[in-house]
């Protein structure tokens, strides 16, 4: 999957640069995160304003990434969701899980 | 003079055509002339229906075999949307992949919660040689 990753201090920026999240790009997506965990690196900010359109397998892929990053005693933070996109957690209850802002300023001041 | 448009595609068992029959998808609903709901949610909605509905096919039913294919048929009339994905596999059991206790942090399972949430009836029939999953939506 195509992304921008920004170290800002201890916070990861990672810009997806996809219109699609799917099933054929969520699984790199994962490993992507797995790998930034690996060095350590488990407070992460996802910003979806490129991102058009999530399945049930990009939702997934976030779920895992917030998993991971829960037990690592860090966080996954998410933010500019387009609106057909913020109608999928609404959709699947996962609006209660993660913690979503308009924007990257934002959620880089809640951390 | 009913409004009616049909579709018929064959794709290899492959997740790099999601977004290309994600796409037909959307542009079906905006050929729709008749249809006066909200076109942008409808075109969403169906994008989805039809990812989710051959990601299940790809991954479940076809167990990521890449000699198998998927078939998809879309017809829309003024009043009707109705889906049709076969595959070639040893299909999946629609119960089990539909959980009504599906735990907030999981993360599989919502593929067929989401088909369900958005069309209004889904099958699935188990055949000796290919499998089919219906999917039916009013359009009112």
């Amino acid at each position: 999957m195509q992304l921008k990753i920004e170290e800002i201090d201890d916070i990861v920026l990672i810009e997806i640069e996809e219109e699609r999240m799917d099933a054929h790009n969520s699984g790199a997506f994962k490993e992507q995160m797995l790998a930034l965990f690996d060095e350590g690196k488990c407070n992460l900010i996802i910003d979806l304003s490129a991102v058009r359109f999530v399945d049930s397998s990009g939702l997934g892929a976030l779920v895992s990434g917030f998993k991971n990053a829960s037990a690592r005693e860090g966080s996954l933070k998410l933010c500019g969701l387009q609106p057909q996109v913020r109608s999928m957690f609404e959709l699947t209850r996962l609006h209660r899980v993660f913690e979503i802002f308009a924007s990257v300023a934002e959620a880089q001041e809640s951390i | 003079m009913t409004d009616k448009v049909e579709v018929d595609i064959i794709i290899p068992n492959q997740t790099r055509y999601l977004g290309l029959i994600g796409r037909i998808g959307e542009d079906l609903v905006h050929s729709l002339g008749r249809y006066t709901g909200d076109r942008e949610v409808l075109a969403y909605h169906l994008n989805l229906v039809l990812t989710e509905a051959i990601t299940n096919a790809i991954c479940h039913a076809n167990e990521n075999d890449p000699t198998k294919q998927i078939q998809i048929q879309i017809s829309a009339s003024d009043d009707t949307l109705n889906i049709k994905v076969f595959d070639e596999g040893v299909g999946f059991d629609l119960a089990k992949l539909t959980t009504n206790n599906l735990h907030d942090t999981a993360e599989c399972g919502r593929g067929i919660h989401i088909i369900k949430r958005l069309m209004d009836q889904v099958k699935y029939r188990r055949n000796k040689k290919r499998n089919v999953l219906e999917m039916i939506k009013k359009l009112h």
